[in-house]
């Protein structure tokens, strides 16, 4: 029994998983009806959908951002690639006759994510062929990014009436929102293609020694230009997600710091900044954590003044409680107890 | 060494430039209006706020027929300093901004005051201890924009008998017309014990911030009556989490709001929204009449608050076709 324990304990999802469960207990006693999912108007609703609906964005976005990780990369452009494909979607739908025709949307979400593929190529080119540091590759995307938005959206504010569009963001299918079902196909697809093929040995071959791949026959720069363009397609979904919910593209804020979040979200599912081991899961965990925190801090009324400070401190204790340093101390401390108590090391 | 020279050279054109102010300057009276030169430093065109506020400025001063050299300082102190250098430089006769943030004018702003020009401040404050290092502050005053919201919610809710609960989606912590308009708040609907707040959290100003916010909190205070947001946007956030709770915005929670912007006033026209407090970026008219007052050797007031209105949902259907913005 306390052999699985110790498994379980050891398992690196173990302390993420805790601590979403910790903060739905905080939830539910601040606020009784937090588990409670009814149906309203013939869709799911409740304090659990609301924080995976909000979620999803991020999600995604963490996602791809997962594979770049484990590249040993980093994609700081997501939040702008946000913005462009939110201002160019509203920008076609406000300029078409038929805003509200479904052949309108097509078109318009089919451009907005053809242009953050060419985004993602760009990245992947300067990452892969160019060499520069993925930190200062998509950090010029980051910057310039938001701009280029501006430009579409001539630093308006732009409001559209387009009910399938905004069908994407709050949107309902057979009960469960729709931007809960593309993450969850995103998902699916990252994990099957990944996982059941050999890319996913691939990337973090790449991710652990590129040199040593590169040898061993795994064509390196075209793995890490593919995994770029996802990342930035995964962004450009979740900019439609995120200008559909409010039916509006604003460039200044759509998607803003969205990329700290997606690294939070990678990182406390336990994937190492230095690439190799990935898992999509513990990404799933993370974004749930983050999304559950924000919850948290409405629920429980936090002020916002002390906000930051809150989602700091949780933040902090994960990444404490899940780093190899504090395992090994923990390990230590029960293995002394145990001598203590007479019973050996009987548990380990 | 090369530091040196710079400010050695810099202190040398300094000098310069107000031994001419004080042998040109002092001397004139009143110009004639199309002799009169305003450089006016805005900036930036992060909104569509914003953008109204330049145009309006712009369209006042043509009008007027008084020439306005105009800078963007894309949100960035430093452009703004050097663009009112060169206005130092340029001899302009009022030099007007406003300023990006609030601290780190003192030094420019002594440069023009030993220059002779008059600056004028608009929308938003310098924090400086020597107030006479501008002639004029024009812009919103917040604090009393969130006492006028205040009032509409007393009145509405005067013959309450129950508390109402309202939820406040307050704009970015920090910002000043987010300290200011939930003080002005809080005092106005003091008088009533029964409006309580119950719920205050940050929306960032943003609409999806002020829907997120407004999902979780309708969650946990499903008795709420009222929503007061601090801007436009996140009312507008607000409305949609309002109806995918299944409830009707407007009727079922009131919705009251600061700013205006055209969005807003068609929710308020459509009934979404109940109630809007404007605060308004047409200030164009106010500061050719500051510029005008200082050619003429008069000394404007020292603070000049924007005319606002208020509206409801009657006045917005009224408003709305000529909403610039």
């Amino acid at each position: 029994m306390s052999a699985l324990f110790a498994r379980v304990v050891a398992h690196r999802l173990f302390w993420p998983v805790v601590m979403l469960l910790v903060l739905f207990l905080i939830n539910l006693i601040a606020f009784p009806g937090f588990f409670t999912v009814t149906i309203r108007d013939g869709h799911l609703f409740g304090s659990l959908i609301d924080i995976l609906r909000n979620g999803a964005p991020t999600l995604i976005i963490a996602i791809g951002m997962t594979l770049v990780i484990a590249t040993r990369g980093i994609d700081l452009s997501v939040g702008a690639v946000c913005a462009i494909s939110g201002a160019v979607a509203c920008s076609i739908i406000l300029g078409s006759s038929e805003p509200g025709s479904l052949s309108t949307v097509a078109v318009a979400v089919a451009v907005a994510l053809l242009i953050a593929l060419v985004l993602g190529v760009w990245n992947g080119f300067l990452v892969a062929v160019v060499g520069v540091q993925p930190i200062i590759a998509t950090l010029i995307l980051m910057t310039a990014g938001r701009g280029i938005a501006m430009l579409i959206t001539e630093g308006q504010i732009l409001t559209v009436n387009s009910p399938p569009f905004k069908f994407l963001g709050s949107g309902f299918w057979l009960g469960v929102p729709i931007a809960v079902l593309i993450a969850a196909v995103v998902f699916a697809v990252a994990a099957l293609v990944t996982r059941r093929t050999a890319l996913g040995m691939f990337i973090e071959s790449v991710g652990i020694n590129p040199e040593a791949s590169r040898q061993a026959g795994v064509r390196a720069r075209g793995l890490l230009v593919v995994v770029y363009t996802f990342s930035a397609f995964c962004a450009a979904i979740a900019g439609l997600i995120l200008t559909a919910n409010t039916a509006a593209a604003d460039a200044n804020n759509t998607g803003l710091f969205i990329e700290l979040d997606a690294i939070l979200a990678v990182v406390i599912g336990g994937t190492s900044l230095a690439g190799g081991r990935y898992s999509l899961v513990g990404t799933l965990v993370g974004a749930l954590v983050i999304q559950t925190l924000v919850t948290t801090v409405y629920t429980v009324g936090i002020p916002p003044i002390a906000t930051m400070v809150f989602k700091a401190a949780v933040v902090t204790a994960v990444c404490l409680l899940q780093s190899p340093t504090t395992a090994e101390a923990l390990r230590g401390f029960r293995e002394r107890l145990a001598v203590r108590a007479g019973k050996g090391i009987a548990a380990s | 060494m090369k530091k040196l020279i710079g400010i050695a050279a810099a202190g040398a054109m300094l000098v310069a430039l107000a031994g001419c102010a004080n042998g040109a300057g002092e001397a004139s009276g009143p110009k004639p209006l199309d002799e009169l030169v305003v450089g006016f430093s805005q900036v930036g065109s992060e909104s569509g706020w914003r953008t109204a506020n330049t145009k309006d400025i712009q369209a006042a001063f043509e009008d007027a027929g008084i020439e306005l050299k105009f800078s963007d300082a894309q949100q960035k102190q430093e452009n703004q300093i050097k663009a009112i250098r060169s206005y130092i430089q340029q001899q302009v006769d009022v030099i007007a901004f406003s300023p990006v943030v609030e601290t780190g004018w003192d030094a420019v702003l002594n440069e023009a005051k030993a220059a002779g020009i008059p600056v004028v401040l608009t929308d938003r404050a310098v924090d400086s201890k020597d107030d006479s290092l501008y002639e004029s502050f024009l812009g919103s005053d917040f604090v009393v924009e969130g006492e006028k919201a205040g009032a509409w919610a007393v009145a509405e809710f005067a013959d309450a008998t129950e508390p109402v609960e309202i939820i406040q989606l307050e704009g970015t912590t920090g910002a000043a017309p987010a300290i200011d308009r939930a003080e002005g708040f809080a005092e106005a609907i003091a008088e009533n014990p029964n409006l309580q707040v119950v719920a205050s959290q940050t929306g960032d100003f943003t609409r999806a911030g002020g829907k997120q916010v407004t999902e979780a909190l309708l969650k946990s205070n499903p008795g709420v009556d009222l929503i007061f947001a601090h801007n436009d946007d996140m009312g507008l956030g607000a409305i949609e989490a309002i109806e995918a709770a299944g409830l009707v915005p407007g009727v079922d929670v009131k919705i009251l709001t600061i700013d205006a912007v055209k969005d807003g006033m068609q929710a308020l026209a459509d009934g979404k929204i109940n109630y809007i407090v404007e605060c308004s970026p047409l200030l164009g008219k106010q500061l050719v009449d500051i510029v005008k007052q200082i050619n003429d050797g008069e000394t404007p007031e020292k603070r000049i608050i924007t005319e606002e209105g208020e509206f409801n949902q009657e006045q917005a259907i009224e408003a709305l076709p000529d909403r610039q913005y």
